[in-house]
C-alpha cells in the first residue's frame, strides 16, 4: 500500500441514478416517507422473491420484508450493478424487519437470498421520477461482475488470514511463515477496492515506512516483521491477529456498498500496476519475508480481472489496445513463471533472490503493461 | 465520471526512485539557473545564434554532430525488449514522427492538456511554454542490434562498428555501458532536453527500456571554432583543436561515412563512442598548478599550448611534456586521426565518500571507430598523465544512420528495408 492513495471509489456526480444514497435498516417504522408510496412488500421464500410493486417513487423508500422461508436470509435493494443500496442480513424464518433508504431515480433490483449465500432471486423494481442518468447494461455488467469477483475474493480470503493468525495465536512461527503470503493474496488482486473504504488499509497493510508519528502500527507487516525479523512473537502478536481477522471482516462485509464504475475498474488496474512497480519490484512491501512475488502475481490478476471484464466495451472502441494488452498480460504472466518455485509455500521464490538485473527485467514489464493500461480507461468512457 | 483524485503525498519511496531519476530532475533544475548566468558561450557566431531557436530535423546527416554544440545534454541508452523486428521498425517510424514535433517545438500527440479527463495526456507537459531551444536528437544503433538470431541485422553490422579493446584502467560499469539503440537530446534548456527522452522513452514502452542514462551541462567542446573553447570541470579549455561544424571537408573526411565505406545503409552516417569519465576532482584540485599544466600542456588560464600565446595556436607538440594530454590526443601523434567531440561535464549527486560524482561524458564521432578512438585512446590509457586524475566507468559505441530527408522518411529506414 502506500501511505496516502488516490481513491478508486469515487462521488458519481455524472450519475446521478449511481450517487451515494443512504440506507438504514430497522425493525419499526422510521420516517414518513416523503415518496409518498407507502411500504412495499417483500416476500422472502426458500425459492421465490414476491415484491408488492415493481414501480415506485423516488425518494424515501421503506421495504417491509418477511421471510415466510425456512432458512435465514437476506434482502437487499442493488444498484443495477449490483451495488448496495441498503440490505438487511440474518433474517430468521418467520420474521419481518422493515429497510428504508432515500432513493432516486433509477432501474434497480430487489434481492431475496436465502442462506445469505450467492445472488439470491433477484426481481427488478423501478423508481419514478426526475431524470436518471443510465449506463449501459455492458457496463453495469462488467461493474457486477466486478464486484462479484471482489466479492468472492474477499471471502476466500477470510478463512486463509484465519490459518494465519491462528499460527500467530498459537505462537506457530513456520506455521504463520508459511501461511503470511497465502493470506494476502485476495486483498491484493483486489486491493483499489479495499482502500477505497480508506480506513481499513492504514490497519491492515501499513508498512514501518508509511506510519505517521504515534500511528500504531497493525496488520499483516507488522506480524511479518516479528515473524521474519525478530525471529519470535511479541507480546502483542495475539491481539495484532485478532485486529487483523476483525478489519479483514470489516472489509469483506464493505465490499458490496463499494462505489465501483467502469472508470473506476480501468484505473483500478492501473493502480495495481502502480503497487507493483512503487512496491513489489523494489523488494519493499514484503522486505522481511521476501514473498513480493506472491503479492507482484495478485497484483496482475486482478488488473488482468477488470480488463478482461472491460474488453467487450474496450475492444469496440479501441481494438488496438485491447491486442496490446493481451500480448503484454501474457508477456508478465510468462515473465513471472520464470520465479515459480515448488519448495516455497506461496509459490515463488524469495524475492531477495532476485538479481538486480531480473528485477529490472521484471520492471521493464511492468512499464510494458502499465503503459497501455493507463489507455483503458478512456478506451471504457469513449 | 467526476474521478476525485487526491493528490498523494510524496512518499519515501518516490524520493528514492530509481538512480538516476530523482537525481536527473534535481540538477536539471539547478542547471537551468546556471544557464541563465552563464556567458553567451560560442553560440555568438554559431549558424543558430539564437539559443531559443529550432534546429532543422531534415537533412543528409542527422542533427545534433555538426550542430553548433548546446548548453546540455540528455543522452539515453536502450535496450530493444521486443523480439519483433515489425515493432522495432514502427517504434523507429514512431520516434522519427514525435521527434520532428519535440525538435520543432511542438507537444506530442494530442498535447499535454485538453484531452478527455479519463485519459492520460500524450505529451507529460514539461515543456509547454518553453522554446525549441536548438533540440537536436540523434539516434544511434549499438552492436546487439545485429546479433545472430535477433531482428536478421546480422549481415548489416558495419565493421567500422567496433567493439572496444579493453583500455588498461578501464573500470566499467555494465549497467552503464552497451546498449541497442541510443538517442542523443541537446538543448540550450535541459528542461527540454529532459522532456524529449522522456517522452520518446514513454513511447517505447513495451518495445525498449532504458538501460542507462546520462545529464550533462556545460558543453567541454565547441564545434564552431571561432568561440572560445569551453572549460572542463578540471577547469582546463581541452578539445580545442575540434572539427567544426562548417568545415565541410574534414566532416566529409573524418566524421560522415561515404558510400565507399559501405555499408550502404550507413552513407552519410557516423559512428558514436561515447564514454563516461569519471574525475577525481578532489584529488585534481589539491595538485600544484605546475603540475595541472604539465598534465595537458597548455597554461590554464589562456588555454595555449606549451611556449604558444593563444589558445588557437597550433602546438609545438616537441615542446609539450611527453605524456601530456595535449601532445598524446593530437592528430599529429596519432597518424591524423581526429574525432568531432561533443562532451559534457556531469554530476550525479556524491559518491558516498564525501566527494562529487563528477566528471566528463565524452562523446565522439567518427568515420570509423576502428581508425581513430580506438589508436588515440590506446595511446592515451598507457601513458596520459591524465589517467591518475580519471577514471572510464562507462562505455558504448553506436552507428549513428543518416539523416531523416523528409516526412516520409524514418530513422533507420535503410537499414531495416
Amino acid at each position: 500500500m502506500r501511505p496516502v492513495r488516490l481513491s478508486v471509489v469515487t462521488a458519481a456526480t455524472a450519475l446521478a441514478a449511481l450517487t451515494a444514497v443512504t440506507g438504514c435498516a430497522d425493525k419499526s417504522d422510521s420516517k414518513a416517507s416523503s415518496g409518498g408510496s407507502g411500504s412495499i412488500q417483500v416476500t422472502a421464500k426458500d425459492d421465490s422473491c414476491s415484491v408488492s410493486k415493481k414501480s415506485f417513487p423516488s425518494g424515501h423508500v421503506e421495504l417491509a420484508v418477511e421471510n415466510k422461508g425456512s432458512r435465514v436470509t437476506e434482502v437487499e435493494l442493488l444498484f443495477p450493478d449490483d451495488r448496495i443500496v441498503t440490505e438487511r442480513e440474518n433474517l430468521g424464518p418467520s420474521t419481518s424487519a422493515k429497510i428504508t433508504a432515500e432513493v432516486k431515480a433509477g432501474s434497480y433490483e430487489i434481492a431475496c437470498i436465502p442462506g445469505m449465500k450467492g445472488d439470491g432471486i433477484r426481481q427488478k423494481v423501478t423508481v419514478t421520477g426526475g431524470t436518471a442518468a443510465r449506463r449501459s447494461p455492458e457496463m453495469d455488467a462488467a461493474v457486477a461482475g466486478y464486484r462479484k469477483y471482489a466479492q468472492e475474493q474477499a471471502d476466500a480470503t477470510l478463512p486463509k488470514v484465519k490459518v494465519f493468525t491462528d499460527a500467530v495465536r498459537a505462537g506457530d512461527l513456520e506455521a504463520a511463515k508459511n501461511a503470511f503470503a497465502l493470506s494476502r493474496v485476495g486483498w491484493e488482486r483486489t486491493e483499489p477496492v479495499a482502500e477505497s473504504f480508506g480506513d481499513i488499509d492504514p490497519k491492515t497493510d501499513t508498512r514501518a515506512d508509511g506510519l505517521e508519528a504515534g500511528q500504531k502500527w497493525t496488520g499483516w507487516h507488522a506480524l511479518e516483521k516479528q515473524l521474519w525479523q525478530d525471529k519470535k512473537l511479541g507480546s502483542d502478536a495475539t491481539p495484532l491477529a485478532d485486529q487483523l481477522d476483525k478489519d479483514l471482516a470489516d472489509w469483506q462485509q464493505r465490499v458490496g456498498k463499494a462505489e465501483i464504475t467502469p472508470t473506476s475498474m480501468a484505473n483500478g488496474a492501473k493502480e495495481l500496476l502502480d503497487e507493483v512497480a512503487s512496491g513489489k519490484v523494489t523488494g519493499e512491501e514484503d522486505r522481511y519475508s521476501h514473498t513480493d512475488l506472491s503479492d507482484f502475481k495478485a497484483n496482475v490478476e486482478g488488473a488482468q480481472q477488470a480488463y478482461e471484464l472491460l474488453k467487450p466495451i474496450a475492444s469496440k472502441n479501441d481494438p488496438a489496445l485491447t491486442t496490446e494488452l493481451d500480448k503484454q498480460f501474457t508477456a508478465i504472466g510468462t515473465l513471472l513463471d520464470k520465479y515459480r518455485s515448488t519448495s516455497s509455500p506461496d509459490g515463488f521464490v524469495s524475492y531477495d533472490k532476485v538479481t538486480k538485473a531480473q528485477r529490472k527485467e521484471l520492471s521493464n514489464g511492468v512499464n510494458a503493461l502499465a503503459e497501455p493500461l493507463s489507455k483503458l480507461a478512456a478506451a471504457v468512457t469513449k | 465520471m467526476d474521478e476525485q483524485t487526491n493528490s498523494s503525498s510524496p512518499s519515501r519511496r518516490s524520493l528514492l526512485g530509481w538512480g538516476g531519476a530523482g537525481l536527473a530532475l534535481g540538477a536539471a533544475a539547478a542547471g537551468g539557473t546556471v544557464a541563465a548566468l552563464r556567458d553567451g558561450g560560442d553560440d555568438s557566431a554559431a549558424p543558430a545564434a539564437d539559443t531559443g531557436a529550432a534546429v532543422a530535423f531534415h537533412g543528409p546527416h542527422q542533427a545534433g554532430i555538426a550542430t553548433a554544440v548546446q548548453d546540455r545534454l540528455h543522452f539515453a541508452s536502450f535496450d530493444v525488449t521486443t523480439e519483433d523486428r515489425a515493432e522495432l521498425v514502427q517504434l523507429l517510424k514512431d520516434w522519427t514522427r514525435a521527434a520532428e514535433r519535440l525538435t520543432a517545438g511542438s507537444t506530442i500527440g494530442e498535447g499535454a492538456f485538453g484531452g478527455i479527463d479519463e485519459a492520460p495526456p500524450d505529451d507529460t507537459g514539461e515543456a509547454v511554454g518553453l522554446r525549441p531551444s536548438r533540440l537536436t536528437l540523434t539516434v544511434g544503433f549499438g552492436p546487439g542490434l545485429f546479433a545472430k538470431g535477433r531482428f536478421g541485422l546480422e549481415g548489416q553490422r558495419p565493421a567500422a562498428l567496433a567493439d572496444l579493446p579493453k583500455f588498461p584502467g578501464d573500470n566499467l560499469d555494465p549497467a552503464r555501458s552497451g546498449g541497442d539503440l541510443c538517442v542523443q537530446a541537446c538543448a540550450d534548456d535541459p528542461q527540454v532536453a529532459v522532456h524529449a527522452i522522456r517522452n520518446l522513452a514513454r513511447i517505447g514502452f513495451g518495445k525498449v527500456a532504458i538501460r542507462w542514462s546520462q545529464l550533462g551541462f556545460g558543453k567541454t567542446s565547441s564545434t564552431t571554432p571561432d568561440a572560445q573553447t569551453p572549460r572542463n570541470l578540471f577547469g582546463f579549455k581541452d578539445g580545442t583543436v575540434n572539427i567544426s561544424g562548417t568545415d565541410t571537408k574534414t566532416l566529409d573526411d573524418h566524421v560522415w561515412v561515404p558510400e565507399k565505406d559501405g555499408p550502404g545503409w550507413m552513407t552519410g552516417g557516423s559512428y558514436l563512442v561515447a564514454r563516461r569519465i569519471s574525475m577525481r576532482i578532489e584529488i585534481w584540485d589539491r595538485t600544484g598548478l605546475k603540475e595541472q599544466e604539465d598534465v595537458f600542456g597548455r597554461d590554464k588560464g589562456e588555454g595555449a599550448a606549451y611556449g604558444k600565446a593563444h589558445e588557437r595556436d597550433a602546438p609545438n607538440l616537441k615542446a609539450l611534456p611527453p605524456t601530456s594530454h595535449v601532445r598524446l590526443a593530437h592528430p599529429d601523434t596519432n597518424n591524423g586521426a581526429r574525432l568531432l567531440r561533443r562532451g559534457y561535464s556531469f554530476t550525479d549527486g556524491t559518491d558516498g565518500l564525501g566527494r562529487l560524482d563528477a566528471g566528463l561524458f565524452f562523446l565522439a564521432y567518427q568515420r570509423d571507430i576502428r581508425d581513430a578512438f580506438i589508436p588515440v585512446q590506446t595511446r592515451l590509457a598507457r601513458t596520459d598523465a591524465l589517467n591518475e586524475y580519471i577514471q572510464h566507468v562507462g562505455s558504448a559505441v553506436f552507428a549513428i544512420p543518416p539523416g531523416v530527408r523528409d516526412k516520409d522518411d524514418w530513422w533507420g529506414r535503410a537499414l531495416m528495408s
